[in-house]
């Protein structure tokens, strides 16, 4: 039989692979010691910038499991030119997201129309108990510094229009 | 044994010191195979590291695992013969520690020098063939009981191949006694040339091989893990075993591949022993007394060796179907091992 | 069959498969003789072997499967309700849910049904993308699906590996899209976005490596004689009865049915842009069924290596409204996704919601010729059988 039977071979395939691991490393992470960093546009957790919400519920409403809860009230701003009438805005008093819940689809990120809302590739923010996953809106505030930039586009894309 | 200390121990400290090294030959080797082979060899080849964090390299894994085990409830299902239930895994570990009585460690340190020694380890091995079925039995649990007949069907199949196997051996040598055995290896010669003496494995090849594939299924390793299946039978008879009786069941499975491989080093690969020539050693009164500290070690070196290729052998093959694996011991193995067994007897008057 | 009629110069295969009929034919004689009492062993709905909460109910003869019947439902999440109270942009994020192991391959067909029904044909940047992740995912499906084969087996280490170089296919998957799993990537008219920077010469390095994988799978668990004599012979469904019981994917192909829907229908998707076999087999057997998936595999990763050349520029979004209102009609589009054939069937009031949807999944399908199929062989069998049919239970329950 000039055929190498199957058996040794699969023999080995493992013996290969032992040695590798010996010489290469392992291909898993030893986890809490070393990370390994998700990719940019990884859905980690969703981050709220304040300033640009302007409560129109946009999210709320398509988010389809119905896990973000907006709740804001009628304020009037300072006029923007000199002698106007003053500008009346929504000041938002509540904007949780309810991790518990969410299924991180990231259609309210893409429907927002002001750019209130981004996802960050944090991932570590598990708790203990459920009700610590309902993040308030100083919360969502906090993760904005995890926020990367966008990457740059592959080639043969068109850019987007701003 | 006793001679080794050269002093004298009366006869209840000589019991005792034989259990307390009948615990550290059954254990020791059981804790190394689990750690090296189970948690670190087969890691390794699955491109992981296993256990890291207990210890360093996470050697201390085995005890924190056995703290564990210890700390669950212990679990017996309503329906299940209780008394049956508990006795079960303790006949499992009885079988193994009657097995290491008659393996011998040097020229002078041995357990007991029986003289059908052979014949009593191949005797007593099958004694697991019971607990297993007891435990599978009487957990009032299908899977349990598949597992167990499973087990019994098996196990019995493959004492057969084994003791067939051995007999080639026996008749090489001229004797059942495992300590003459190792003595007729490593003074032998080969062809006139002794410079590796005659270890078994060369000359009784077939042997070897018949009888490590029968080791094989013996402990119900992959690809002879039917009564364990655990996509098929869930965990066979140990289904419902939590906690202690378990750990005794998994103490017994790699003790016994542990006393298994160093009775099949002892038969075929020179057991304690190095081959004489190179001391100039011939008989078993010239051997140096360090023997009986170096012939524990170079046992346990040689197990390690097999136990690597049971292993080796466990972690890359999908196992068998149980009728497949009955013709395996019926139709080949049985055949071949009564073939090697004439040719050997032929041999044996010709030369 | 031919074999029993000149039992002497079948061939090895044949022989194996012919011992093994008359070792069933033995038995079944014994037990005429011997009356054993039967016994119904559950297989599930939580079982090792089952990936999910599938119940096999057997009836037992000593180890031989008088009759078994699955019994699904256990995780039934209610897709087809679901959807008819979301909009159609929130149906995606669901329905990727069904197949969990190949998801993006869900969302395209009830896209491409919206899009029917709209009138709206993606950009060909987009279907080209589109293709790529829809393979991508094939991949991750059925290299998972061969390193499960090795456990259901016995075989511990070829999951491992399966896992490792799946983890590739994934992290493509997760830097494109953004979720590793659960991509939502798919709009109506066209991607969410583009590919980000330096992507396509990544996804080649790994399809390297997946073919790679597949030859060690192929050298440690497909070459091995256990695993052949374990599977060959295993669970044949001849030609007609596959069709009959209305399998699809590769378990039809496996019964030496050429029928791919990627090759065979029209859709908006650039498979017809490249060139490809169609891998089938005459066996039926549960090889067979192993094999073709793994000759898929690596089919797959010569087709997105082929797609990843040629994507065209330009955008990768139509011109859709905002707020997107699909307007009455009734479509049924259905893609060869890593399982068989699924497909939707939406119908639409004019709302921004499906007013009804209905979902052919593969699986579904797939294992209802299980008892057909387990009639009359042993408890191990049955392990290897449904390994080989290959389902997802979320396909199965939707």
């Amino acid at each position: 039989m000039a055929q190498i039977p199957g058996m040794v071979k699969g023999l080995g395939v493992t013996f290969k692979t032992m040695m590798r691991t010996f010489k290469n490393g392992s291909n898993t992470v030893q986890y809490p010691h070393e990370k390994e960093a998700p990719p940019i546009r990884a859905r980690g957790v969703i981050a709220l910038h304040e300033d640009n919400c302007t409560s129109c519920m946009l999210c709320s409403r398509s988010c389809p499991d119905w896990c973000i809860y907006i709740e804001a009230h009628k304020e009037l701003a300072p006029p923007r030119r000199e002698g106007g009438k003053p500008r009346a805005v929504n000041k938002l008093d509540r904007f949780d997201i309810d991790y518990a819940l969410c299924m991180y689809c990231g259609i309210c990120v893409e429907v927002c129309p002001f750019d209130a809302l981004f996802w960050s590739p944090e991932y570590e923010y598990s708790e203990p108990s459920i009700a610590d996953l309902l993040h308030d809106k100083s919360k969502l505030g906090e993760w904005m510094e995890t926020v990367p930039a966008a990457p740059e586009l592959e080639a043969g894309a068109e850019k987007k229009k701003k | 044994m006793m001679s080794v200390l050269a002093i004298e121990v009366p006869y209840w400290g000589q019991s005792l010191l034989r259990v307390l090294g009948g615990l550290v030959a059954v254990l020791l080797p059981a804790g190394t195979i689990v750690y090296v082979f189970l948690f670190k060899m087969m890691s390794f080849m699955q491109s992981r590291l296993g256990p890291m964090e207990a210890g360093p390299y996470g050697s201390m894994q085995l005890f924190a695992e056995v703290g564990k085990w210890l700390q669950k409830e212990d679990i017996q299902p309503d329906n299940a013969d209780k008394r049956i239930f508990r006795m079960a895994p303790i006949v499992v570990l009885m079988s193994t520690f009657l097995l290491v009585a008659v393996v011998p460690f040097g020229p002078d340190a041995w357990f007991t020098d029986f003289e059908t020694g052979v014949f009593y380890a191949l005797a007593v091995s099958s004694i697991s063939v019971l607990g297993i079925l007891m435990a599978g039995w009487s957990s009032a649990n299908k899977y349990s009981l598949l597992g167990g007949l499973r087990a019994a069907g098996q196990l019995i199949a493959y004492e057969l191949p084994m003791v067939l196997a051995v007999v080639g051996v026996v008749i090489q040598a001229g004797t059942m006694n495992l300590q003459q055995i190792v003595l007729a290896q490593n003074a032998g010669s080969i062809f006139g040339s002794d410079i590796v003496g005659n270890p078994y494995v060369l000359t009784q090849f077939v042997g070897f091989v018949v009888f490590m594939i029968a080791v094989q299924a013996e402990l119900t390793q992959a690809p002879f893990d039917m009564p364990i299946a655990e996509s098929e039978l869930v965990s066979g008879y140990m289904t419902e075993y939590s906690g202690f009786r378990f750990l005794i069941f998994f103490i017994g499975e790699f003790a016994t591949a542990g006393v298994f491989a160093m009775i099949a080093s002892t038969l075929f690969l020179g057991g304690w022993g190095i081959p004489f020539s190179w001391f100039g050693w011939t008989d078993m009164d010239s051997v140096a007394n360090w023997m009986n500290v170096a012939g524990p070690l170079i046992v346990f070196t040689k197990m390690m060796v097999l136990v690597f290729l049971i292993m080796w052998i466990r972690f890359s093959s999908p196992r068998f179907r149980e009728d497949q694996l009955q013709r395996f011991a019926w139709k080949v193995l049985i055949p071949v091992s009564l073939a090697n067994i004439m040719v050997t007897a032929v041999l044996k008057v010709a030369f | 069959m031919t074999i029993l009629n000149d039992p002497v110069n079948a061939k090895l295969g044949d022989r194996a498969q012919l011992s093994y009929i008359a070792s069933q034919a033995a038995d079944a004689r014994l037990n005429v003789e011997l009356e054993t009492e039967g016994m119904t062993l559950n297989i599930g709905p939580q079982h090792p072997a089952t990936h999910g909460t599938l119940r096999i109910i057997a009836r037992l003869d000593g180890e031989q499967v008088l009759w078994a019947e699955p019994s699904c439902g256990y995780m039934h999440r209610g897709y087809e309700k679901l959807t008819e109270v979301r909009s159609f942009p929130q149906v995606t994020s669901l329905i990727n849910r069904i197949d969990w192991l190949g998801s993006f391959a869900n969302e395209v067909p009830f896209i491409l049904a919206a899009e029917n029904l709209m009138g709206v044909e993606a950009p060909p940047r987009a279907q080209w993308i589109r293709t790529i992740l829809f393979e991508l995912s094939r991949i991750a499906n059925v290299s998972l699906f061969l390193g499960d084969l090795g456990v259901q087996l016995g075989a511990i280490t070829p999951v491992f590996i399966a896992f490792r170089d799946r983890e590739y296919v994934l992290n493509l998957i997760e830097s494109a899209t953004g979720g590793r799993f659960h991509p939502n990537f798919d709009r109506i008219g066209g991607l969410k976005d583009d590919l980000p920077a330096g992507w396509v010469d990544e996804t080649k390095v790994v399809m390297k490596k997946l073919r790679n994988f597949c030859d060690e799978i192929e050298a440690l668990l497909f070459g091995n004689e256990i695993f052949q004599s374990r599977t060959r012979g295993i669970g044949v469904i001849p030609r007609d009865v596959a069709m009959q019981y209305g399998l699809s994917g590769a378990n039809l192909r496996a019964s030496g049915v050429d029928w791919d829907l990627r090759r065979d229908q029209d859709s908006p998707m650039a498979w017809n842009k490249v060139d490809f076999k169609v891998w089938t087999h005459p066996d039926g057997d549960s090889f067979a069924r192993c094999w073709v998936r793994l000759q898929e595999t690596r089919e797959a990763t010569k087709i997105v290596d082929q797609l990843l050349d040629g994507i065209p520029a330009g955008p990768v979004m139509a011109k859709v409204p905002k707020i997107i209102k699909v307007p009455e009609g009734e479509a049924w589009v259905s893609t060869e996704n890593p399982l068989g054939e699924m497909g939707y069937y939406v119908v639409s009031r004019g709302d921004s919601g499906p007013f009804r949807v209905k979902i052919r999944s593969a699986s579904f399908n797939n294992i209802s010729i299980t008892p057909w199929l387990l009639r009359g062989v042993y408890v191990p069998d049955i392990i290897t059988i449904l390994a080989s049919l290959y389902f997802i239970l979320g396909d199965i329950d939707r």
